[in-house]
């Protein structure tokens, strides 16, 4: 899950991780105020989940209130584009407004977990307010990397090495020490999956703040942090995703229009990679899971065929808890309630299958019967064309 | 021989009685796997469907002499139930549990280090080795006993493999889901090393996915140390980057773990990969077919050739014993062609 920028902070301050003063808000006078309230220059953030937002002219620098709550009102409202957004962009709602200081250098904080280690990993570089990414590809040396074993925590050793990685030196040592132990606290606490201070910064007086921050979550860990949760932001979602969502089901919009419903996660992609190799284009990635029951099918149908774009349905079921016959009658539900004219393409395998196609066959509607992957593809890919 | 699970396994299961841990319970002992105890805390002393429960899985142990476990049981508890498995001294536990937070599998990790515990999983359909035993929630009826070793991150992605190889008549000598998480037991890795000493296993078909570095680690171990033919597939070659695809492991992220830079490292060791799902089963059949003319692996592109050691005619590996297979798979056995006598095991000396 991830969260706004201001949200981060706020945790980041409960943490004691030094932050510029601020407040978020939500309409032009609110921000003149807040700019009143902190006194003197201030930045006015869009908060939006998407990284880019200063390209994408989502962060302005207002030397005085009023021009605060003007570069407020042109924020307020946009559809920010940048490279993470998509083309259509997302509406801003919020603006974090915050005291402007002068910055005397840019360095990089991160701290994500180690797939190959099995463990987190904290990243250091003097090469902040850059993408990090591009970094770690030319640059791999400019990255100083500590991993922690959480049986003992970060300890003071890891701490300095990451300090001294920044390029630091005297008390701002000790400073960024201090940081870097604040913000794995509050990763491990928090359940992360990414905590990012990106730039961190050393003002022109040698303080050392979050000048930016991205935390994710841990999506298995949310049950244990009903505080994080509620930090969801829904609007930053696809409808479709969190309609799915409601249902367990997983459920991803691609932009083809072949639309799809398979069990199991590695089927789902494999679905979507035969899609595309028979000529077509997946439109969606969605997994009812293993055991799902008839109202899932019925629903995971409903947020499939709500997708304009979708011409065809091609639906791969591999049985193995769930059964055909459960997936026939969810689907038959759906098709008389939904009234769906669309071509729909089955392929199943597995536990009760010839149950499962005799209801199918028996229902009277218009079904498409595949066999094995390839066939089933190519049928779905060729009703998608001809529609 | 098979690989972690056969006629010696005894299985306790640990959320036996659960709705899942029963349906499965039942499942594995009808395939004939000894399923010798359940643990469900607070039930010790019940039987449960014929099977004795204890409070504790080192009671299993105790008492029953349980050796392999299976996990079914909620996530925010799985972490713990792998420790204790781990600590009753059990050789293999299996867990299938999905949701599991990443920071407690970092730490029941750790924790197994340096232990005598093979972890598969966690989310993940466990393993069977056909006609010997099931752990795990796959179809039983999709397998047939044979000589192929399949691994996989995924769980229907493998029966659709297992499914095409068995249409094909080609028989498995222990199919291994490795589970879809960020952090797992049992790696490609581990199940390639596993798979190559296996003298009952002639070819393994290895599926991945997007997310990770896995099968990049697995490329280079099969390079160095494997001289069975292996095939491949990756699935995920359409999936957008940054977005989970279901596995919480299956995600492009920073533009890296793609299943182009996947299939690629692994082509480069000279896997047969596959670009389409549906060719994953003829893939193996061609593999197996032409093996006594493939040039050696260490003529190939990109192959070392100095630490190549050639070792004499390895072991015949005479038909499965009869007695230990349930009726009617033992006859349906396929010897998938003999092994060629400049290829035996490599062997990690």
């Amino acid at each position: 899950m991830k969260i706004h920028e201001y949200q981060a902070k706020a945790i980041l301050a409960e943490a004691g991780v030094p932050i510029p003063r601020g407040r978020v808000a939500a309409s032009p006078a609110e921000v003149k105020a807040v700019a009143q309230e902190l006194g003197g220059p201030v930045v006015v953030k869009a908060q939006i989940h998407a990284g880019g937002r200063g390209k994408g002219g989502g962060v302005k620098p207002a030397p005085t209130p009023e021009e605060a709550e003007q570069v407020a009102s042109q924020i307020l409202g946009m559809m920010l584009r940048t490279h993470q957004t998509g083309p259509e962009g997302q509406r801003v709602k919020r603006v974090l407004v915050e005291e402007a200081m002068a910055i005397g250098r840019e360095l990089y904080l991160g701290i994500v977990i180690d797939r190959v280690a099995g463990l987190p990993v904290c990243m250091a570089s003097a090469a902040g307010g850059m993408d990090i990414e591009e970094v770690a590809r030319t640059r791999p040396d400019a990255i100083v990397k500590v991993h922690v074993d959480p049986a003992t925590g970060i300890r003071g050793f890891h701490a300095r090495k990451l300090a001294f990685g920044l390029g630091l030196h005297g008390d701002q040592v000790r400073a960024a020490a201090d940081f870097v132990t604040r913000l794995y606290a509050a990763f491990e606490a928090k359940d992360c999956s990414l905590a990012e201070i990106n730039p961190l910064v050393v003002t022109d007086g040698g303080r050392l703040l979050a000048l930016d921050a991205k935390m994710n979550f841990d999506d298995n860990a949310l049950f244990r942090h009903p505080e994080v949760l509620a930090l969801r932001d829904l609007d930053e979602e696809s409808p479709l995703e969190v309609e799915a969502s409601k249902y367990g089901l997983n459920y991803i919009k691609l932009d083809g229009n072949v639309g799809c419903m398979v069990n199991g996660a590695g089927l789902a992609m494999a679905t979507m990679d035969i899609i595309k190799l028979a000529g077509g284009e997946p439109a969606n990635f969605l997994d009812v899971g293993g055991g799902a029951s008839a109202e899932q099918i019925e629903s995971a149908f409903r947020i499939l065929v709500s997708d304009a774009r979708v011409k065809a349905v091609l639906i791969n079921i591999f049985g193995g808890i769930l059964r055909c016959d459960r997936l026939a009658e969810g689907v038959i539900r759906a098709v008389r309630s939904l009234k769906v004219a669309l071509p729909i393409v089955i392929r199943m395998e597995g536990t009760n299958v010839e149950l499962g196609q005799q209801m199918l066959r028996e229902s009277g509607l218009n079904f498409i019967a595949a066999r094995g992957m390839r066939d089933a593809a190519a049928k779905a890919v060729r009703a998608a064309t001809a529609a | 021989m098979s690989i972690l699970v056969d006629q010696t396994t005894r299985l306790v299961v640990q959320g036996l009685t659960g709705r899942e841990g029963t349906f499965h319970a039942l499942a594995c002992r009808e395939y004939g796997t000894r399923v010798v105890a359940g643990v469900t805390p607070g039930k010790g002393g019940l039987v449960h469907e014929g099977i004795p429960v204890f409070d504790t899985v080192a009671a299993a142990v105790a008492r029953e002499g349980a050796n392999a476990s299976i996990i079914f049981v909620p996530p925010a508890a799985a972490a713990d139930a792998i420790l204790e498995a781990a600590d009753a001294g059990i050789g293999v536990v299996v867990c299938v549990t999905e949701g599991i937070p990443t920071l407690d599998m970092v730490r029941t990790q750790r924790a197994l280090q340096g232990r005598p515990v093979r972890l598969i999983g966690p989310n993940c359909p466990g393993l069977i080795s056909p006609g010997k035993a099931k752990v795990g929630i796959m179809p039983a009826r999709i397998h047939r006993p044979g000589r192929v070793g399949v691994v996989s991150r995924s769980g229907t992605l493998t029966y659709e493999a297992v499914g095409q190889l068995t249409e094909r008549g080609i028989g498995q000598s222990t199919c291994l889901g490795i589970g879809g998480d960020p952090i797992i037991g049992t790696t490609f890795v581990d199940a390639l090393r596993l798979f190559q000493a296996d003298t009952e296993t002639d070819a393994i078909l290895m599926i991945g996915e997007i997310g990770g570095t896995a099968e990049e680690e697995a490329a280079a171990f099969v390079r160095a140390s494997v001289t069975k033919p292996v095939i491949g597939f990756i699935c995920g070659q359409t999936a957008p980057p940054g977005r989970r695809m279901g596995h919480a492991g299956a995600i492009i992220s920073g533009g890296s773990g793609t299943a182009a830079e996947k299939m690629a490292a692994m082509r480069r060791a000279g896997i047969v990969v596959v670009k389409s799902p549906a060719e994953m089963g003829k893939a193996v059949e061609r593999a197996l077919s032409s093996r006594p003319h493939v040039p050696d692996r260490a003529a190939r592109p990109h192959a070392p050739t100095g630490s190549r050691s050639v070792r004499p005619a390895a072991p015949s590996t005479g038909p499965a014993r009869k007695g230990n297979r349930p009726a009617g798979t033992a006859g349906r056995m396929r010897r998938t062609g003999r092994r060629r006598s400049s290829r035996g095991p490599k062997g990690r000396v």
